[in-house]
């Protein structure tokens, strides 16, 4: 092997990442210098197990798995991955927070470090090393890698969710394009329904999706589950207003959208039912995977603003943990850093074709985003996001209020008149108030 | 003159009684019975003392948590979401059970009648148990959707309606979709169950019964469905406890939803437990559900099982 400095390997390979991605063997020649000088020394005869989420876009998987093997053949570190449904990751983890055994590293979907920071390896090191190097993180991905003044995950990437809409059915409407704003929204929904292109977004149990847009409407009005002190707040005059309006939307909706999980809407606007929905990019990756008619009429937008007048988006981070009953905890430091590396991170994000947004402010200038106009709005997700915890902190309260749906319940309650939006104020005021308790 | 036997207790006495000892049967019995008493207290006792436990603290996932007696119960009796759970667990266990109990048993005495391909049909029905659970979930998911569901699609086909049933989005809808499903999985189980039972019944009673001249119904009556309750009561009470307890039917179509309209005590538990972290609350949910459980079990013992040989003594 030639005598590369990392930052030599680093300069090279930027450079070869505008035009090409790198290929197996250039991949292991980085790999090889970065194990020489790498900043966090794996233990001798380290073995970690990892476990991640089931794939939603094969050929991110693939290139997980050659960053993976790369990071294998360079440092000599067993890396063991296992894949798991995505809902069955967070139960996985907190049996192994709980009872300290299992994974060492886990990668999984929102705010579950925070159900047990103290069972976490402390990752500052790690953030402030990827932070130094590629440019800062985005202020919401530091808050959800951070707990007091201590990282406790590495929010390795965000799932962006966005407006996803069938062109020429908003052009029908007369609309150029999708609306900036919640009442152009309201217009267009209406319009759309009447045409019989109506849109809908998941009001059932839906983590991901359900989760995403309705944290926005109560958002963009101004209201929010708590204040900056963690004193519930969800009873204002703002959020019962943001109820008004969905309500008002949920009219032009098509029907069924109560009992939408993540996975109906997709089906629905894959085969034409809906002109309008909030989703990944992963119905766009498929109809053009699959080579489907549709794939050039689908474009995204960002969720309109509302009255607040600034972005109030939430979109899925996706953190990953090394637990701290591991027996090789720098091996665990060394594998995360590996992979946010250019080299790796850089084709990974090029093999995700969207569906993942980075979070470290360096990574902005990929061509993933531009290469194909219709994945634009995606590179902002992690910028213009706002945490679950909004405007509190993250920790327990909030992440429990999360996976009991209380946003999504009222909201819900509201839209589909089983409760006027002043009543469903105060009925998520009060469960908000069990996890809030002090 | 002493015989042999004193005479050896006399010159053995500790080895005579290890003897006697290790021929009793109390004493083997014991030793017999151990495994399953271990495996017992193991898999058993010891999950469901723990859950009873953490039912009192307020222990999260990764924090152990301290003892704060009633308090999880207190709080739960103050939150509408557990009380309509309860609600729905309740109107699930009672609706489903009665419906596969009837129709379950309906389908048992079909399946006693002599007919062709007897064996092939038989097997056929027992389908929908032998099918994983999440499979047949996610089949109803499909036969349920709001813009797929093939029953909207023959019903408008055929001009009996214009717009697609909303099957998981009305909450009462929603109900009954669930229970049908659920329904269609615990036939099976009791209709082969009481298929059995109904073959153990001698077919000397029938005979005797049709000489004196009794009608189908009064056989019915006065044979098959006496003979039949020691079965009854053993089928009804696992399925009212399958039926009570379920959650991946609910949890792979609904996840609770719409507005926690399908949200069952199980289901409800898990929810606040594992992904919202709150073990001691879940537990307290699923400890809530240990007396409902119990009192249904007495109903079909005491209540069902009326022949003394059925409570360990001899018959009539």
């Amino acid at each position: 092997m030639t005598d590369f400095t990392r930052r030599d390997v680093l300069r090279t390979t930027t450079a070869l990442t505008a035009g090409a991605m790198l290929t197996g063997t250039s991949l292991l020649d980085w790999a090889k210098a970065w194990a020489a000088d790498m900043p966090f020394k794996p233990e001798d005869g380290a073995k970690l197990r990892a476990l991640r989420w089931n794939r939603f876009v094969e050929s991110e998987d693939v290139q997980f798995d050659a960053n993976i093997k790369a990071f294998i053949e360079a440092t000599g570190v067993e890396v063991r991955l296992d894949k798991e449904w995505l809902d069955d990751i967070q139960p996985k983890a907190a049996v192994a927070a709980n009872v300290g055994a299992g994974p060492d590293v886990v990668w999984g979907p929102l705010a579950m470090a925070h159900l047990f920071p103290e069972k976490l390896v402390d990752m500052t090191d790690v953030a402030d090393y990827l932070g130094g190097k590629y440019g800062g993180w985005f202020p919401v991905a530091e808050t959800y890698g951070k707990r007091d003044d201590r990282w406790i995950c590495i929010p390795l990437c965000v799932g962006g969710n966005y407006i996803n809409y069938r062109k020429s059915m908003v052009q029908a409407a007369g609309f150029d394009e999708f609306p900036a704003d919640t009442d152009g929204l309201l217009k267009l929904s209406a319009e759309m329904n009447k045409q019989g292109n109506a849109g809908g977004m998941a009001l059932g149990h839906a983590s991901g999706d359900g989760n995403a847009w309705t944290h926005w409407a109560v958002w963009a009005f101004g209201g929010r589950l708590v204040d900056e002190n963690n004193k519930v707040a969800v009873n204002s005059p703002e959020t019962i207003q943001g109820l008004e309006y969905v309500r008002e939307l949920y009219q032009t909706f098509t029907p069924g959208t109560a009992s939408w999980l993540d996975g109906h809407n997709n089906k629905a606007f894959l085969s034409g039912e809906v002109g309008w929905t909030n989703n990944g990019i992963s119905i766009y990756a498929k109809a053009v995977r699959d080579g489907m008619d549709i794939a050039a009429d689908i474009e995204h937008a960002y969720y309109p603003v509302g009255p607040v007048g600034r972005p109030t988006e939430m979109h899925v981070p996706f953190p990953w943990m090394a637990f701290n009953y591991t027996k090789y905890p720098n091996a665990a430091k060394a594998f995360m850093t590996f992979m946010m590396e250019a080299p790796q991170y850089n084709a990974w994000l090029q093999e995700s074709v969207g569906y993942f947004t980075h979070t470290l402010k360096g990574y902005a200038d990929h061509p993933v985003w531009t290469e194909d106009p219709k994945r634009r709005v995606f590179k902002d997700a992690t910028e213009r996001a706002l945490s679950i915890g909004h405007a509190g902190t993250l920790g327990y309260a909030a992440a429990s209020a999360l996976a009991d749906f209380i946003i999504v319940d009222m909201v819900a309650e509201a839209a589909t008149g089983q409760a006027s939006p002043k009543d469903a104020a105060a009925r998520a005021e009060k469960r908000a108030n069990r996890y809030y308790r002090v | 003159m002493a015989t042999i036997a004193e005479r050896e207790e006399v010159a053995a006495p500790a080895a005579w009684h290890w003897t006697r000892v290790r021929n009793n049967r109390n004493f083997l019995g014991f030793w017999f019975m151990l495994p399953a008493a271990a495996f017992l207290l193991l898999f058993l006792t010891y999950p469901l003392g723990l859950g009873i436990w953490l039912s009192f603290t307020d222990t999260r996932i990764g924090r152990d948590g301290v003892f704060i007696g009633l308090e999880n119960f207190v709080w739960l009796a103050d939150d509408p979401v557990f009380w309509l759970s309860v609600f729905n667990t309740f109107l699930y266990t009672i609706v489903a059970s009665v419906i596969k109990f009837a129709l379950g048993f309906y389908l048992a005495i079909l399946l006693n009648n002599h007919m062709p391909f007897k064996a092939f049909i038989r097997a056929i029905v027992l389908l929908p148990f032998i099918v994983p659970t999440v499979l047949s979930a996610i089949a109803f998911w499909w036969i349920y959707d709001t813009q797929f569901s093939i029953i909207s699609w023959s019903l408008t086909k055929l001009g009996l309606i214009t717009e697609n049933i909303n099957f998981l989005g009305e909450p009462n809808n929603a109900r009954a979709s669930v229970i049908f499903a659920n329904i269609w999985r615990g036939i099976p189980f009791v209709a082969i169950t009481l298929l059995a039972g109904l073959q153990t019944i001698p077919a000397s009673l029938y005979e005797a019964a049709t000489i004196d001249g009794a009608s189908r119904w009064q056989m019915f009556r006065h044979i098959t469905y006496p003979m039949l309750t020691p079965i009854i009561a053993v089928v009804m009470t696992f399925s009212v406890l399958f039926t009570f307890t379920d959650f991946q039917l609910i949890y792979a179509m609904t996840r609770g939803g719409p507005i926690n309209a399908t949200h069952l005590m199980a289901t409800l538990s898990f929810q606040r437990a594992i992904l919202g972290g709150n073990l001691g609350e879940g537990a307290a949910i699923s400890t809530a559900m240990i007396p409902f459980l119990l009192g249904a079990i007495m109903f079909s013992w005491f209540g069902l099982q009326k022949r003394k040989w059925q409570q360990g003594e001899a018959d009539d």
